[in-house]
């Protein structure tokens, strides 16, 4: 992989997930949308309730169920933002 | 002299059972501090995050909404204050009331209407046994807050926010409710192990600083939804996470002042128990000592009347 992406999940009582993955999936009010290294910095709102999945290197995936959620893309990575974050049974 | 003896060692004992209560309270004290620390740090990724992320929205929208724009006329003012549910904490919840008051007494000096919102069984207690009104009250978490919390106080703060915006003077306006136009928040910052000051914050209206940039240009960020319902849904949650942040820090600062307080309470005991510990001593040497003559002055007395015989 020549690109990674790093990745923070925060929740507000804590940083939930930190790392570096190939892509995040995420549900924003607008529509389902996926975040690949060099993607335009973005700002959204996601959907309530939804899931966000990070794809990591070789594969392995983790999923946190996200309640209140903002997703936020920038230069340096992607940015979730969550009022509370449980890690979700492994989706597929 | 056996008598005083005994009321002494009374004293000891019972001094002794508060060293122990106030030394355990000590502790726990202690050991929650560094627990509230953690959890302060635990929240400042999330705290920093948001700021980016409005930073980010505020440079690129028009801030054009509520909860930023100061009101023209502000007649009523919330405050909401951060006391502590249990007491043994030395001056923490007075210090934070009085810095209230002295709020209180300002905005009534500046013409506003102070409204009240209570956190802490302390404060709740004082205001409602001086028979003053208070808009709302929250009490049992101001040592462990959660998030939960602060999100149920921040939603009735804006929700009072959002209903003071059509107030007329003296009436409700449109939409029936008295609200406020101004928040503001008195709670006991952190300092130090040994300082805690109580401050007062504002935080409705929001300040948006205007601050040159340094790097060069911003990226355009895409907005979805558009930029106007993101900082609709963002601002109050901001709100909900300073509050939050207050909560936090004030649960660190009454830890804080409850182990000086308790360290000093066991400190006193110890003092006393010193104390009542030579006087005991010397009531019962005073008492050893008297036996003595008195059995040696029994002696005298016989040896003198058998040499008579």
């Amino acid at each position: 992989m020549a690109q990674q992406l790093h990745v923070d999940l925060v929740a507000v009582e804590e940083k939930v997930w930190s790392g570096e993955a190939e892509m995040v999936v995420a549900r924003t009010t607008e529509g389902e949308l996926g975040v690949l290294p060099g993607h335009a910095p973005l700002l959204g709102q996601l959907a309530e309730p939804s899931q966000v999945r990070i794809k990591q290197a070789g594969g392995e995936q983790v999923a946190y169920d996200i309640a209140g959620g903002f997703l936020s893309v920038t230069g340096e990575g992607v940015t979730v933002l969550a009022e509370s974050a449980t890690p979700a049974t492994p989706a597929r | 002299m056996a008598a005083q003896v005994r009321v002494l060692r009374q004293r000891i004992r019972s001094a002794k059972g508060m060293k122990k209560i106030t030394k355990a309270m000590e502790l726990v004290a202690t050991s929650r501090i560094a627990k509230a620390q953690a959890r302060v740090e635990a929240s400042l990724p999330y705290a920093q995050a948001i700021t980016g992320v409005l930073t980010a929205l505020a440079s690129n929208a028009r801030i054009d909404h509520p909860l930023l724009t100061p009101r023209e006329r502000v007649r009523r003012a919330g405050v909401l204050l951060v006391t502590s549910d249990r007491g043994l904490a030395g001056g923490y919840s007075s210090n934070a009331i009085r810095t209230a008051e002295s709020l209180i007494a300002r905005l009534k000096a500046d013409g506003k209407e102070p409204v009240l919102y209570v956190i802490g069984r302390k404060g709740v207690s004082f205001y409602r046994f001086r028979d003053r009104e208070m808009a709302a009250n929250w009490t049992g978490f101001s040592e462990q807050p959660t998030f939960e919390a602060a999100r149920e106080v921040g939603e009735t703060l804006i929700k009072a926010f959002t209903a003071g915006a059509d107030d007329e003077d003296g009436s409700a306006g449109a939409d029936g409710v008295l609200g406020i136009d101004e928040l503001h928040i008195v709670y006991t910052e952190f300092k130090s192990l040994m300082t805690q000051n109580p401050v007062t914050r504002i935080i409705g209206p929001m300040q948006v600083e205007d601050r040159p940039r340094s790097e060069g240009v911003l990226p355009a960020y895409e907005f979805e939804p558009e930029a106007e319902a993101l900082l609709d849904a963002l601002l109050p949650r901001y709100i909900n996470t300073r509050i939050y942040a207050a909560l936090l820090e004030s649960a660190a600062s009454e830890s804080a002042a409850r182990r000086r307080a308790m360290k000093s309470a066991t400190d006193n005991a110890e003092e006393m128990i010193e104390k009542y510990t030579r006087e005991m001593n010397s009531a019962r040497q005073a008492g050893i000592t008297q036996e003595i003559s008195e059995i040696v002055g029994g002696a005298n007395a016989l040896a003198a009347s058998g040499s008579e015989v």
